[in-house]
């Protein structure tokens, strides 16, 4: 029926009402049929849990591989400050866990960069990107729009099983005898594109090479299903300007994910073929192992701009989600709409415009032309502008609210904290004329590990905690997350204020042992305390990990709209049924954000209940 | 096994964590039994699992508490970690860098300050009490347009001033009778040539390195001959410097900190920096900050057993290039124009040393 409208419509507002109203009747229909026949056919442990097409399961699915691999990325980084803080002593944990690369438990040069690449390729990609995205995006999408599920749910399952695969290569890597990819993870050629420059360039290499590419293809199937999802499955009543923030966010995420993840895909090729087929996309002059090697006429810069193409969008990829929960689990908390919904909106899409021009401020002294690095600094200064908007209005939510001290509330005023003082020493950063000296210095690893690393994972905390009652049917227990939150926010800024200092003072990042140096040698106490920090909130998380897998099993049996909030979500029963309602869907009345309205009894308004009469809508 | 053996030891962690949360659950109470007598029992009190109104007043006053802490850790940090800071800019173009940083970090630290006092304190003042209702303030025009002019208008200051800057260290145009020295990586060392009498670098490729010629120049090109191929760094002070940089094999960065300096070096290109000293190494050690900072280092040496350290400008190399990336360094002397010549005289030219 759809396909026959489209064929015979041209692109009028009333003929695409028309589809758009007929897609969600067939999308119904069919989602009716299958709960009929769900009576009839019992799934199989097979089709409900492993090859699922369900958001809820795949969303659970993506969590708990995002979670361990979280559990890798963050013990690799455990090992490394460990080496950073006491250089070349020999620990047995270390050996026990890195073996055969060490020698009596000090860890080696080579693996101490493999260690670090392989830190930050989970850490951005397979936990903030897939683990956060992936999660939250499948989980709350069809729920808060009001879906009986994504538009493709079998799309969705492959989106899943490709990253499940992509995790799996990235792991595996981990055990080839040369060591995994060790070229940081920007993996710049040549260093990644020749294993004479660094073992880990070998056949690790590749394999990284393998996990990414599929991992795009991931993501890139999960982005357009998010993108059609939201666009044409919302239920009646819900107009794009009724949408709570996190499916903005979701949205806006997922459109960034489809302009940017190919270019990272095309870079990738093209590094595989000047590694595998000899060609010299990125290659030239390059005289190394004695002897002269034949590529000619490639540029490294080129790889450089395509890989921040995408780079750069990641920090948005990574960010953004995380905010939406924030502003979500804020308003909640807050019992307050958030402040300036449509500014917030506004926000969101001039971060994502901006975030497409700005790559090259991570390339101010690549050798591009300076007067490239002017316009880059310009636009890159821009971006302060939205970001600075989203924090006000952030605090202005909190002024006057009846603050609700849940562990997801305290999460993202956490995360609030950490992209303000992360998100301010970005000013010193994108400024090109300063990057000069701090650029590759611990100054920038401070800078992004607070602005996108910590608050990107307090957005995806705050996010369990708030919907793991509509993930498992119960809560999560109240007192370990609340042990959890503090102890990770001291450890955060404990180990990621004090290193914006020795950045200053012109320490670079990446470097095995900073014994070479005796210029250093002052700030080894820092880096000691810093390691500390980082000790402490690394294990700090086993608390979390107790918290999540023990609240599956026992947690106490949550209620049917725990924290009273006003989206459609918390209208679904507790137990999550597939097609997410049993009766009809139900439609939307108002906005995301009447909560304490005068007017009404209740201190939130959900989002079903018409408005009264007289009632206007804010 | 070792390995099972920690991972064993974290489950039996993590188990022990949940069993004694679960255990501060249960409480004494003291109940009544059929004869109205008092029964102490050990019951489990039902722990809500939403925020109670104490637990809103415990974690507000905590994040009031935590703004204090962070805000003496930013002031440890700004005034005691100083000591650890480069010392001045050694170079001239570096002045406006210094200044532009002070500028930036100042605001930096003005909004930092405020709105983090702002965030904690409001999530301290406003914790949640029931039956209270909170404000229902969705939007204010005026105040949206508050804070988007206002940065708008202190970010296009800075873009400015930093784009001036920026110009002004780029531009190596206008330098008049600039030194050029070029700077040459390999994995894991550097290496540097001083364009000689003409003042002209020959031609270099990586196809020319043959035995003692280890960075590739052209002995047919007439330029070439005079040129003068070294391992330490020698800067005239008060003139101007313009570095080429090659690398022959992987991506390096020469990263000079103190004179505020660093470009990648690409192979397969020339990229260029230029700065002019402002200092020589001698006066730099006099400097009071240097003298500071070295005193500090020479302290953590004496303890550990080392010897002393004595102030060096130095080049590093700040782009992952490989297993002793950690240790690639070239050390850099300013001096006097007249000591540096007569240096520069005594090295063998690339004609003498290649013959």
């Amino acid at each position: 029926m759809v396909e026959k409208t489209t064929n015979h419509g041209r692109s009028s507002k009333i003929r695409y009402s028309s589809i758009h109203r007929n897609l969600i009747e067939s999308q119904q229909l069919k989602n009716q049929k299958t709960i009929m026949s769900e009576h009839h056919h019992k799934e199989t442990f097979v089709t409900k849990y492993i090859f699922s097409q369900d958001h809820k399961m795949i969303s659970k699915q993506f969590l708990i591989t995002g979670i361990i691999m979280g559990v890798i990325g963050v013990f690799m980084s455990m090992l490394f400050r460990m080496q950073i803080a006491w250089p070349e002593q020999s620990f047995s944990l270390i050996e026990a866990f890195l073996g055969s690369h060490q020698t009596d438990g000090v860890m080696d040069p080579d693996m101490y960069l493999a260690l670090v690449t392989i830190h930050g390729t989970i850490m951005v990609f397979f936990v903030l990107t897939a683990g956060l995205s992936g999660t939250f995006s499948n989980l709350l999408i069809p729920l808060q729009i009001g879906a009986r599920d994504m538009a493709s749910g079998f799309m969705n399952m492959i989106s899943y099983w490709m990253f499940f695969i992509s995790s799996v290569i990235m792991v595996i890597s981990l055990f080839v005898e040369a060591g995994p990819a060790s070229a940081g993870w920007t993996i710049y050629p040549p260093l990644s594109a020749l294993p004479q420059a660094i073992p880990g360039s070998g056949m690790g290499m590749t394999l990284w090479l393998v996990s990414m590419a599929i991992f795009v293809a991931s993501s890139l199937i999960g982005s357009l299903n998010y993108i059609v999802t939201i666009l044409n499955l919302r239920t009646k009543g819900m107009k794009m300007t009724r949408l709570p923030l996190t499916m903005w966010a979701f949205f806006i995420t997922a459109v960034i994910g489809v302009v940017s993840f190919p270019v990272l895909l095309s870079a990738a090729l093209l590094l595989i073929f000047d590694r595998s087929f000899g060609t010299s996309f990125y290659l030239s002059d390059i005289f190394i192992s004695g002897e002269v090697l034949h590529y000619q006429g490639g540029s490294p810069v080129l790889f450089e701009h395509l890989f921040w193409f995408l780079g750069h969008p990641e920090v948005y990829i990574v960010l953004l989600p995380a905010l939406g929960i924030t502003s979500e689990v804020i308003a909640t908390n807050s019992r307050k709409p958030i402040f300036g919904y449509r500014a917030m909106i506004g926000s969101i899409m001039a971060i994502a415009f901006l975030s497409t021009i700005v790559w090259g401020h991570h390339m101010f002294i690549s050798g591009m032309n300076p007067f490239l690095g002017s316009v880059f600094t310009f636009t890159t200064l821009l971006i302060a502008i939205p970001s600075a908007v989203k924090g006000f209005n952030y605090i202005t939510t909190l002024w006057k609210g009846n603050l609700q001290m849940n562990p997801a509330m305290l999460f993202s005023i956490g995360l609030v904290s950490t992209f303000i003082t992360g998100g301010l020493t970005g000013i010193v950063l994108g400024d090109s004329a300063l990057d000069i000296n701090v650029h590759d210095t611990y100054f920038v690893v401070a800078h992004f590990h607070l602005v996108m690393g910590v608050s990107a994972i307090y957005g995806m905390y705050a996010g369990i905690y708030h919907w793991f009652p509509k993930m498992y049917g119960r809560m999560m227990d109240k007192t370990l997350g609340y042990w959890h939150f503090w102890i990770t926010a001291i450890a955060a800024y404990g180990v990621f204020f004090p290193m914006h200092f020795i950045g200053l003072a012109g320490l670079p990042r990446r470097y095995y042992s900073n014994t070479a140096f005796p210029l250093f040698d002052d700030l080894s106490d820092v880096n000691v305390v810093i390691t500390m920090f980082a000790l402490l909130g690394g294990a700090s998380q086993i608390i979390f990990l107790v918290n999540f897998f023990m609240s599956i099993y026992k947690g106490k049996k949550a209620t049917q709209n725990p924290w009273k909030s006003t989206t459609l979500e918390w209208t679904t029963p507790v137990e999550g049924i597939h097609g997410n309602w049993p009766g009809k869907i139900p439609t939307v009345e108002r906005w995301a954000y009447d909560y304490s309205k005068p007017g009404h009894d209740e201190d939130f308004v959900m989002q079903t209940e018409p408005l009264k009469d007289g009632e206007e809508e804010s | 096994m070792l390995a099972l053996f920690y991972i064993f030891i974290a489950v039996a962690v993590a188990l022990g964590i949940w069993q004694v949360n679960k255990l501060t659950s249960y409480r004494k109470t003291i109940l009544k039994n059929d004869k109205n007598e008092d029964v102490v029992a050990i019951a489990k009190s039902e722990e809500n699992p939403i925020a109670t109104e104490k637990d809103n007043d415990i974690h507000g006053k905590f994040f009031f508490v935590f703004l204090i802490g962070f805000y003496i850790l930013m002031g440890y940090c700004l005034f005691f970690l100083n000591d650890i800071m480069l010392p001045e800019s050694a170079s001239v173009e570096g002045e406006n860098d210094d200044n532009l940083f002070l500028i930036s970090f100042v605001l930096i630290g003005i909004v930092q300050f405020a709105t983090q006092g702002l965030l904690f304190y409001f999530s301290f003042k406003y914790r949640g009490i029931n039956n209270r209702k909170a404000l229902f303030y969705a939007d204010s025009h005026k105040l949206e347009l508050i804070w988007t002019t206002i940065p708008t208008i202190v970010l296009t200051g800075l873009i400015g001033y930093g784009l001036y800057t920026w110009n002004d260290i780029m531009d190596l145009s206008t330098a008049e009778n600039p030194i050029v020295i070029e700077v040459y990586a390999q994995q894991f060392n550097w290496q540097a040539r001083y364009a000689g009498a003409d003042n002209t670098l020959g031609r270099g490729n990586v196809r020319n390195i043959k035995g003692i010629n280890t960075i590739g120049v052209d002995m047919t090109d007439v330029n070439g001959a005079d040129d003068v191929p070294v391992r330490e760094l020698h800067l005239p002070k008060g003139r101007k410097i313009v570095f080429k940089f090659r690398s022959q094999d992987v991506l390096h960065s020469a990263y000079m900190p103190h004179f505020r300096a660093q470009m990648n070096c690409v192979p397969g290109m020339v990229t260029e920096f230029g700065f002019t000293p402002k200092f020589t190494t001698e006066e730099m050690r006099m400097q009071e900050e240097t003298v500071i900072k070295v005193n500090g280092i020479n302290k953590i040496r004496k303890a550990k057993g080392e010897d002393p350290y004595v102030f060096d400008y130095l080049l590093l190399c700040n782009k992952i290039c490989g297993a002793s990336h950690y240790n690639m360094q070239m050390k850099i002397v300013v001096e006097e124009e007249a000591a540096f010549y007569s240096w520069l005289k005594k090295q063998p030219t690339m004609a003498e040393v290649v013959k």
